[in-house]
């Protein structure tokens, strides 16, 4: 386990509003793939990735059930990122930033989020073999 | 290690904070410990302008006192021991070339060069 590379990565946007989290949780999840240790810390509107409460609807537009439309959501891929880290034994944290959290009313996360601050981001810098960061515009 | 942290979008979600957000998050960090520096580009540039003022801004009823003083919280960096550099040629295509600099900050020309300085570099 020591042998693993650590990433650590910093992601900005809300859910739902931008390609680049799509992106940037895919990169997660290839590097997850490999077996590569993952500290993510999520900032302002990146706090909602995991929110516990979001629901996916039907798409009358489409004209698809629930079911059938199979709508994405980010609290579902953040779990399975965790869960695929654990299948492979490596480490994986997800930090939202704690006063992000509490300005936008955003506490009820799922299970394997913890709440944290900038200094945590820096502890996992420190900690990591690279860092990205992914902004928004 | 040696993080060069380089903001270019400006003005960008100052109600979240009170503050560049990204200026914030530096103070944060540096206070944690971090070994980072600044790159202003961009619009950013003009954070490092000097003269700047913070008006109230009234709306309906509600008057927010508190402005986010961006200039400000960059020259507290640089009070913390920030290097905080300017793309000069981010300031040429402003017209402000000539335009006094907050105290400590620094133009630079040569950002490829500044790059190989640092171990990390964080274009947020």
């Amino acid at each position: 386990m020591s042998q693993q590379a650590t990433l650590a990565f910093l992601l900005m946007d809300a859910p739902f509003e931008s390609a680049r989290t799509t992106t940037a949780l895919r990169i997660i999840d290839a590097a997850v793939r490999r077996g590569i240790n993952v500290k993510v810390f999520a900032y302002e509107g990146a706090v909602f990735l995991p929110f516990a409460s979001q629901i996916a609807h039907a798409n009358a537009v489409h004209g698809r059930t629930v079911e059938e439309e199979d709508h994405p959501l980010p609290r579902e891929w953040v779990a399975g990122l965790i869960e695929e880290s654990a299948r492979r034994g490596a480490a994986f944290e997800w930090v939202n930033c704690g006063l992000c959290v509490d300005e936008r009313g955003a506490g009820q996360a799922i299970e394997g989020v913890r709440r944290g601050s900038p200094a945590d981001f820096w502890k996992f810098a420190e900690s990591s073999d690279n860092t990205l960061v992914v902004p928004t515009a | 290690m040696r993080v060069l942290s380089i903001v270019s979008s400006a003005y960008r979600a100052t109600v979240e904070e009170q503050d560049d957000t990204v200026i914030w998050f530096t103070h944060a960090i540096k206070g944690a410990g971090a070994d980072v520096d600044m790159l202003l580009k961009g619009p950013a540039v003009n954070y490092a302008v000097m003269g700047q003022a913070v008006a109230p801004v009234t709306i309906g009823t509600r008057t927010q006192r508190q402005g986010p003083d961006v200039c400000g919280q960059v020259a507290g960096l640089i009070g913390k021991g920030v290097q905080v550099f300017v793309a000069e040629v981010d300031l040429e295509r402003r017209g402000l070339a000539k335009a006094p600099l907050i105290d400590g900050a620094r133009r630079v020309r040569d950002i490829p060069a500044l790059f190989s300085e640092y171990d990390r570099v964080w274009h947020w």
